[in-house]
């Protein structure tokens, strides 16, 4: 059996070779979710990069990523296959024109083969004869019963189709799940995946990411980006900024050709980095105040 | 051959893994198996990330990674590469920062080394270490300090957090970062507000880490001294879901409120769902022919018509009296999120007298101004301010139950405790009729229920359901079983 990765570090690094940098916890857990044939149950705040994880480890590797977006009503004619009513209708009326002879079974074995079944990503994730990453985004919006469509595949990597019988993976993808934490996810589910949380990275990671992702950037705004950020984190928000918030703000603040940050300009330029009215007000309080300066942030 | 190579970290795995389901993690025996597999493919010396594989094959809630951490810190704290548990240790961890150390004179070598430092080179030492964000040293530091002002002695039967708090009043860290705020100010003079600002917060995160290394540093001494189980015993805390409301710490409640908005998100979804998928309404004729034609006019799949959805109501009605004083603390936690979630909540608090609060909680951004004017302008007592559920119950129903529809759900948060005055309890029969669904939450055990002066149980005869509800675990079941 081959291996996609052969070390911890290798991992990292070539996540870092498609801008992705990932801490100890992300690049572990993808080289263990190889070494285990696990799929990993990917968990945070929105907007940490847990749809790019997947992304990038499929880019890294030179896979083809499919995707299952999960939506409430996502059913497993949606998800795994369906067999395509409308060719099968217009098949059974080709036969009874042409001839009477062909008995049922043999139409039967005929409309229910590979010729009829339309794949959906699970099954096409499993057929796939070249290297696939399967992500499956946030999953915590389907019905608790409809998780455990994903049960069959996610452990032994195989469809059971009734009329086929059982389809097993060519090759075993790797597979991303995406939460946002809506709702407990089934104990079933969970047992059988890898969890890795992602969270807000921390200061070091952040300004790297500012770094990598903002061309044209001075290490020096860069790092007061991050700084500010982290600030405005610890204060009790409705919705704390995500990567993604950080970096708009960033080319922002290139584009109005801002070199250093001072209160004004935070003041002005925020409303990129928070969307809600009453967090917009703490942060700007927060910045400009001088009384608060000598007591400490809550946290 | 590979089982005997991996035993001795086997069994430590094994011991890992117990602890951690004696913390009330549930781990079963496909994580257990999975970690097992784990280790084999991380070396144990690459400490972060083996700390994180074995969390992502045993650990699958975020809300557990801080019980799981401190297992984790007590069964491997004496590995790693920075850690080897061999004599001398004290040695090969002071030469890697010896740079420092030596230009004090210091004399590498358990108990030998604080000989050589007077307290003002430390002090030194330790701003120097917040100043430069240098790591080595912030241990170096950590570990001069604990050994210098923690007192600790062999077989002493004290907890960790004695020791931390001897240190670090020792340490005086107020003082240093005002130190490291006015040196760094100087150094720059054209800083603006939001730069000192962002200053502050930095050393302040320094200091949270320095506070951390000599966290670890004590109950690596204490581990060392009384042994893994021991230890691990002693610093088993409940976990999120577990604490108790009515005695939760500052600290406990802070980490509570945090989880009361992923609960109340959880909530509007579930009550949502159920909004749309709860029934089939009646075949919606025109759609089916409309779709049949696509099978040659052979209706095979027919459409029906969904309800209509109706925003939920809520009302909330919750005793903010002593007796049950922190968990209203909580409660009203819980109403200021549930406002941000629905459209339509309106909040009530009593003692003996019942007020509405929802407009306390509406465009209110900071929740402990809401809770303040609750305190003080609600117009909850009526004679002298003991709870009396029968007179609040009443107000309620001349007041506000006209307001109550067949959409209206009503949750009621109180231990019933009535200072055996009327229970009135026919106004809960008359909001049950009038109301989709009637909650009681009760934050007092079972056990105590209907004992001493608590009448619970002659209002939850006209509830849908009734429950405890004293921890985030009992809260998230009430949720789920909404539906």
């Amino acid at each position: 059996m081959s291996y996609r990765f052969n070390e911890v570090n290798k991992v990292r690094e070539d996540l870092r070779s498609v801008e992705y940098l990932a801490d100890d916890g992300i690049a572990g857990i993808v080289y263990l979710a190889d070494r285990l044939q696990k799929p990993i149950l990917v968990e945070g705040p929105a907007g940490t990069g847990k749809t790019q994880l997947a992304k990038s480890v499929a880019e890294m590797t030179g896979s083809r990523l499919i995707r299952l977006q999960c939506y409430e009503g996502l059913d497993e004619s949606k998800a795994l296959y369906e067999w395509n009513y409308k060719k099968q209708l217009l098949r059974i009326q080709a036969e009874r024109n042409a001839d009477e002879s062909n008995s049922w079974e043999d139409l039967e074995d005929n409309i229910f083969s590979d010729e009829f079944l339309l794949t959906r990503p699970l099954l096409e994730a499993i057929r796939s004869d070249d290297p696939v990453v399967l992500l499956i985004d946030e999953v915590d919006r389907v019905e608790i019963e409809t998780e455990a469509l994903l049960l069959e595949i996610l452990s032994d990597y195989q469809v059971s189709i009734p009329e086929l019988g059982t389809i097993e993976a060519k090759q075993i993808p790797l597979v991303f799940l995406t939460s946002n934490n809506t709702r407990e996810l089934s104990e079933a589910l969970k047992r059988r995946c890898l969890f890795l949380h992602i969270d807000y990275p921390e200061l070091e990671r952040e300004r790297e990411i500012i770094l990598t992702k903002v061309p044209d950037i001075e290490e020096n705004l860069g790092d007061q980006i991050a700084r500010v950020v982290r600030t405005v984190r610890q204060l009790e928000l409705k919705k704390a900024p995500s990567v993604s918030e950080t970096l708009d703000w960033a080319r922002t603040l290139i584009h109005l050709g801002v070199e250093h940050i001072d209160a004004q300009t935070a003041t002005d330029t925020v409303n990129i980095l928070l969307k809600y009215r009453s967090d917009i007000d703490k942060a700007i309080k927060e910045f400009s105040s001088d009384e608060d300066l000598n007591s400490p942030v809550s946290n | 051959m590979e089982i005997a190579t991996h035993s001795p970290l086997l069994e430590l795995l094994n011991g890992f893994i117990v602890e951690l389901r004696s913390a009330g993690l549930p781990v079963s025996l496909t994580e257990n198996l999975d970690a097992v597999e784990a280790v084999k493919h991380i070396p144990i010396e690459d400490r972060e990330t083996f700390k994180y594989a074995l969390a992502g094959t045993l650990v699958k809630n975020h809300s557990h990674w801080k019980a799981f951490e401190t297992v984790f810190e007590v069964y491997f704290s004496l590995r790693g590469q920075e850690y080897e548990l061999v004599d001398g240790e004290w040695e090969s961890d002071d030469t890697a920062t010896g740079e420092e150390n030596q230009q004090e004179g210091q004399v590498p070598g358990q108990g030998g080394s604080q000989e050589g430092l007077t307290q003002e080179q430390l002090a030194e030492m330790l701003f120097q270490a917040l100043a430069k964000q240098d790591r080595n040293l912030m241990r170096t530091v950590a570990r001069q300090s604990v050994q210098r002002f923690a007192g600790m002695e062999p077989g002493r039967p004290v907890g960790g957090t004695y020791y931390l708090y001897r240190t670090l009043r020792n340490l005086n860290l107020e003082e240093v970062l005002d130190r490291l705020l006015t040196s760094s100010a100087d150094s720059d003079s054209e800083s603006d507000f939001l730069e000192e600002r962002l200053r502050k917060d930095e050393y302040e995160h320094r200091i949270e880490e320095l506070k951390k290394e000599i966290e670890a540093e004590i109950r690596r001494r204490l581990v060392a001294d009384r042994g893994v189980e021991a230890m691990a015993k002693t610093l088993r805390k409940p976990l999120p879901e577990d604490v108790d409301f009515m005695h939760a710490s500052r600290e406990e409640m802070v980490a509570l409120r945090r989880a009361i908005w992923p609960l109340t998100r959880k909530l509007a979804v579930r009550l949502a769902r159920k909004r749309r998928h709860g029934r089939k309404g009646p075949l919606d004729f025109r759609r089916t022919v409309r779709h049949s034609l696509s099978y040659g006019g052979v209706p095979a799949e027919p459409k029906f018509k969904y309800p209509k959805p109706s925003k939920p109501e809520i009302m909330v009605i919750a005793d903010i009296s002593g007796s049950v004083a922190a968990f209203a603390r909580f409660t009203l936690h819980l109403v200021y999120a549930l406002n941000n979630q629905f459209s339509r909540v309106r909040s009530f608090v009593f003692i003996d007298g019942l007020d509405e609060v929802t407009d306390f909680f509406e465009n209110v951004d900071d929740i402990t101004e809401a809770i303040h004017r609750v305190n003080t302008e609600a117009d909850v007592i009526w004679v002298d301010g003991h709870s009396d559920y029968g007179h609040a119950f009443e107000i309620f129903e001349e007041k506000f139950a006209k307001d109550i529809g067949p959409k209206t759900t009503v949750i009621i948060l109180g231990d019933a405790r009535n200072n055996y005055h009327a229970s009135q309890s026919w106004v809960i029969k008359d909001i049950e009729d009038k109301a989709r669904k009637v909650f009681w939450l009760n934050p007092e055990p079972r056990s105590y229920w209907d004992t001493g002066d608590s009448i619970v149980g002659e209002y939850s005869d006209f509830c849908n359901g009734t429950f405890e509800v004293r921890n985030l675990k009992q809260l998230e079941a009430f949720v789920e079983n909404l539906v």
